[in-house]
């Protein structure tokens, strides 16, 4: 699993690196910006007929919210592994030193081992 | 001219959304793409309601479902087109929870940056739930599926499911925009060349890492928390990865 772990994360890293190498001197703005210019080229007469309600007043501002936005995700995301990985680990234990105490072990080690897992 | 309108005039092309900016569907498009949604929405919301009050015991894999959705759609990342876009998310949550609440959960994300980030739209968000929430949605469930019925593991599963729903998404909003604004000379075809070379292609890598995380967090959470996989049915034959 650490292996097939590290394994992912750089093939991720990866291709997120090698369009920066090989495009050398492109822009990277947004696709949405590129998609603006085409409707421009298509329909030049086109008006966006509503605008956003609220702008991030800046680029700041902007990468705070958005900064925010992946820390709330990840802290969710990883907030829940982390009690899922906790647990299993605590119940592995209490199954272990609940062997030593005949009378405590089969509570402790029935909710996650599943009969079907293996 | 202070800093600030200088910024303003850049952010037409700086201001990074992925997905139909506000205001860049006509009318009749845009209420037709809310009517489109609100079935989808009606019973997802149903299907959540049902969720959290018969299996309580998932509401925190839930919870990882949608900040997962949350966190990878916050990242942008740079592709070989030279411009950059964002992963979408959507795939594990339905895989493990079912396309309607995954629906639900992805419109939620795109009301968030539609509000604070300017990123997408309010008017537009009809169009941009259904190519995400909904599409992205039942292709990556369906696609897990379908590749699960035929025999691939399910790493592979999971992983097909979430690349091939994110870029899907990306393909109906060139169908949408291409639709809402066909090429003066070259029609609808022309049109959706054009906005699929802008967004399905520069997806196409961001896909394949959506896929990869999407699979690598699933063996983790298979690893860890089978139980509550027992319980939402991703597991429900005892398979084993």
């Amino acid at each position: 699993m650490k292996k097939w772990t590290i394994l992912v994360l750089c093939a991720v890293i990866a291709l997120a690196i090698v369009p920066l190498v090989v495009t050398g001197g492109a822009e990277f703005g947004g696709a949405d910006g590129e998609a603006e210019t085409a409707i421009t080229e298509i329909d030049a007469g086109y008006e966006p007929w509503f605008s956003s309600i609220w702008e991030p007043p800046s680029g700041e501002i902007e990468s705070l919210l958005f900064a925010l936005q992946a820390a709330i995700g990840a802290g969710l995301v990883f907030y829940a592994l982390g009690y899922y990985i906790g647990r299993a680990k605590g119940l592995a234990q209490a199954a272990v030193t609940g062997a030593g105490a005949p009378s405590s072990a089969a509570p402790a080690a029935s909710p996650t081992s599943s009969p079907e897992a293996s | 001219m202070g800093p600030g309108a200088a910024y303003k005039e850049g952010a037409v092309f700086d201001t990074v959304a992925m997905h139909i900016m506000e205001g860049f569907l006509p009318a009749t498009f845009v209420v037709a793409w809310f009517l489109v949604c609100i079935p989808f929405w009606i019973k997802g919301v149903h299907s959540l309601q049902k969720l959290v009050r018969e299996k309580p015991g998932t509401l925190l894999l839930l919870g990882a479902a949608g900040g997962f959705c949350f966190v990878l759609s916050a990242l942008k990342i740079p592709s070989v087109t030279g411009s950059c876009s964002h992963p979408t998310g959507v795939g594990l949550g339905a895989i493990l929870f079912g396309p309607w609440i995954m629906a639900v959960l992805g419109t939620i994300v795109l009301l968030f940056q539609a509000l604070l980030l300017a990123h997408g739209g309010l008017t537009t968000l009809g169009a941009n739930a259904f190519s995400m929430a909904i599409v992205g949605s039942f292709v990556a469930w369906g696609v897990y599926k379908g590749s699960r019925r035929l025999g691939a593991p399910l790493w592979l599963a999971v992983f097909l499911g979430a690349a091939l729903g994110d870029l899907t998404t990306y393909v109906v909003t060139s169908v949408q925009l291409a639709w809402a604004f066909p090429d003066a000379a070259s029609g609808f075809a022309g049109s959706l060349a054009k906005f699929g070379s802008i967004f399905a292609v520069t997806q196409i890598p961001l896909a394949i890492s959506e896929g990869l995380l999407t699979a690598l967090i699933m063996g983790y959470l298979i690893k860890y928390s089978r139980s509550e996989l027992d319980e939402t049915g991703l597991l429900r034959q005892g398979q084993v990865a």
